[in-house]
């Protein structure tokens, strides 16, 4: 167990009149290797979950642990933590401050105490992790960047810290189609290609299904579903949208295939098997066709 | 962490109450008034008046006191440096001496008088603010300056730029809570190190919300444009200001104290 989170909830404004408790009693393990996805409507708490699992926050009640040790018993530690749990919140282009990207996504490993070569050396590897070219960007200004390229810079920034997991808060909010489909790939390879351990905030439900193989459902601070994408988007359809979460476009459209008496799995989640499995029905038509 | 989690900008207390409700021009001239009168008079007398008169308004505001008293807090320690420089550096005569230093009456007397002007000014901002929304104080401000512009003083423009900056200030304060945790997630530290040091750590914060402002601005500016803003020539107001009966008493109460504090001080 690389996370495990005990009991922990976190209130806002403690003590004070307009308090709000954002979690509540979350017990959580995450291990290494695992792509998580979580959805919940906005204000469920999952912006405060993301923060205290890189120490950001701590918990009110209950407690945090990174690797079997409890992350706010020793406030130094805290760095550390950091170091092996890499956060971007919601559109990361807005922390740029650096005079190049070079000096921006050096940053990170900076204040890590990493110097020279092993510099260099981080940042270039960060760079082809969000496939931005090396020589080509290194001495631009992030600020003359498209969006979609700042929000590159932005992530690499954190990748350059080489964190073992990486937790992204909607990484392609109001990016634009194009821009989106490539960020996809970029996320995609960051867990197969160079084995980083996920956890992607997201409202898009098609990249969560695309994406992820455990998906939490948050609501009102609390995870109320923990299971597959496959379980979640097939057996908990009206539970989702009782609490106003959609499921990925492609499985409404097998469901309204199914609905109108087609032999089809409504359980589909990306476009590629529903194009399988659009096919094979074709198939069956095909050969009751050749019949007559 | 906690950054600004307790910090309250504008310490305005929302109550129904008749001193919430008065015309916020009046309330403002009665605070320079009471103000200027605090500054110039050198008699108890006059201080026994305005405290008087101050415990009463507050009392009529139903604001409870330990807000009038938490805004007293951060001008403690200069009312009390205040108090204790008269103590030992008035001449007079003396109740106790050690060595070179030595406490007089004359400056027991003396201190105590400058603490409670100090303490009155402080109370009659607190209960200022404290009764008075920002957007009741502006616009009042707004109305008050507008006497000006006869000599080309642009007092609608001045009153806007106070409202955006008051609007902005919880949106900024955000904001900066939000970048300083990005860049701490980056590995920034921003509690170890020299002044020097921490100041140069400030770097990755200031940047990018001044960036940020400086959008926002932008923005807003479009947006105000956009529904064709254009200064304050012929633009009416939402809420006009009027006097009414309330004000015209308050009027009266307040014009009464002036004149007796007046009194006592020339007699």
């Amino acid at each position: 167990m690389f996370i495990y989170l005990e009991n922990a909830s976190y209130t806002y404004n403690l003590n004070m009149p307009f308090e709000t408790k954002a979690l509540d009693s979350i017990n959580l393990s995450i291990d290494r290797g695992e792509f998580i996805g979580i959805i919940g409507h906005t204000g469920c708490g999952k912006t405060t979950l993301l923060q205290l699992l890189n120490g950001l926050l701590e918990p009110t009640i209950g407690h945090v642990f990174i690797d079997g040790v409890d992350i706010h018993q020793n406030k130094k530690g805290l760095k550390e933590i950091r170091k092996k749990i890499g956060l971007t919140f919601q559109y990361p282009e807005n922390q740029l401050f650096e005079e190049s990207i070079y000096k921006e996504i050096a940053f990170g490993p900076r204040n890590l105490g990493i110097t020279d070569d092993l510099l260099d050396e981080r940042v270039k590897k960060a760079m082809k992790m969000v496939e931005l070219d090396y020589n080509q960007y290194k001495d631009r200004s992030p600020f003359e960047l498209s969006g979609g390229e700042m929000r590159r810079v932005a992530i690499a920034s954190v990748l350059a810290i080489d964190p073992e997991i990486i937790i992204l808060d909607e990484p392609t909010a109001s990016l634009d189609p194009q821009s989106h489909a490539s960020f996809l790939t970029l996320i995609k390879n960051l867990y197969q290609k160079y084995h980083k351990t996920m956890i992607l905030v997201s409202h898009n439900m098609d990249v969560i299904a695309e994406l992820a193989q455990r998906v939490l459902v948050m609501e009102k601070g609390k995870i109320i579903m923990d299971s597959t994408p496959r379980n979640i988007f097939q057996e908990s359809v009206e539970q989702l949208e009782k609490i106003g979460l959609e499921l990925p476009q492609v499985t409404y459209v097998m469901h309204r295939l199914k609905q109108m008496g087609k032999e089809v799995n409504s359980g589909v989640l990306t476009i590629e098997e529903a194009k399988e499995e659009i096919f094979s029905i074709l198939k069956v038509k095909k050969s009751n066709n050749e019949i007559f | 962490m906690k950054f600004f989690r307790n910090l309250t900008i504008g310490q305005y207390v929302h109550k129904d109450s008749p001193i919430h409700k008065l015309d916020p021009r009046i309330k403002i001239l009665t605070s320079l008034l009471m103000m200027i009168l605090i500054f110039l008079t050198e008699s108890w007398w006059s201080f026994l008046i305005i405290g008087f008169f101050f415990t009463v308004n507050i009392w009529l505001s139903k604001v409870q006191i330990k807000y009038v008293l938490r805004g007293l807090k951060p001008i403690l320690v200069l009312i009390i440096l205040t108090l204790f420089i008269h103590l030992f550096t008035t001449p007079g005569e003396v109740i106790f001496q050690i060595g070179v230093i030595r406490m007089t009456w004359e400056g027991l007397s003396r201190g105590m008088f400058i603490a409670v002007r100090l303490f009155l000014l402080i109370l009659t901002t607190s209960w200022l603010t404290l009764t008075t929304s920002p957007i009741a104080l502006t616009d009042g401000i707004e109305r008050l300056l507008s006497f000006f512009k006869i000599i080309g003083f642009p007092a609608h423009e001045i009153a806007m730029m106070m409202t955006i900056a008051l609007r902005f200030i919880p949106t900024l304060m955000e904001e900066t809570e939000k970048i300083i945790k990005a860049q701490m997630s980056r590995g920034a530290d921003f509690e170890s190190g020299n002044i020097l040091k921490r100041m140069k750590n400030m770097i990755p914060i200031i940047i990018p919300l001044f960036i940020n402002a400086f959008h926002r601005a932008d923005e807003l500016a479009i947006a105000m444009e956009a529904r064709c803003y254009r200064g304050g020539e012929g633009r009416t107001h939402y809420r006009a200001l009027s006097f009414k009966y309330l004000d015209k008493v308050f009027f009266m109460i307040i014009s009464f104290t002036i004149a007796l504090i007046i009194i006592i001080n020339v007699v």
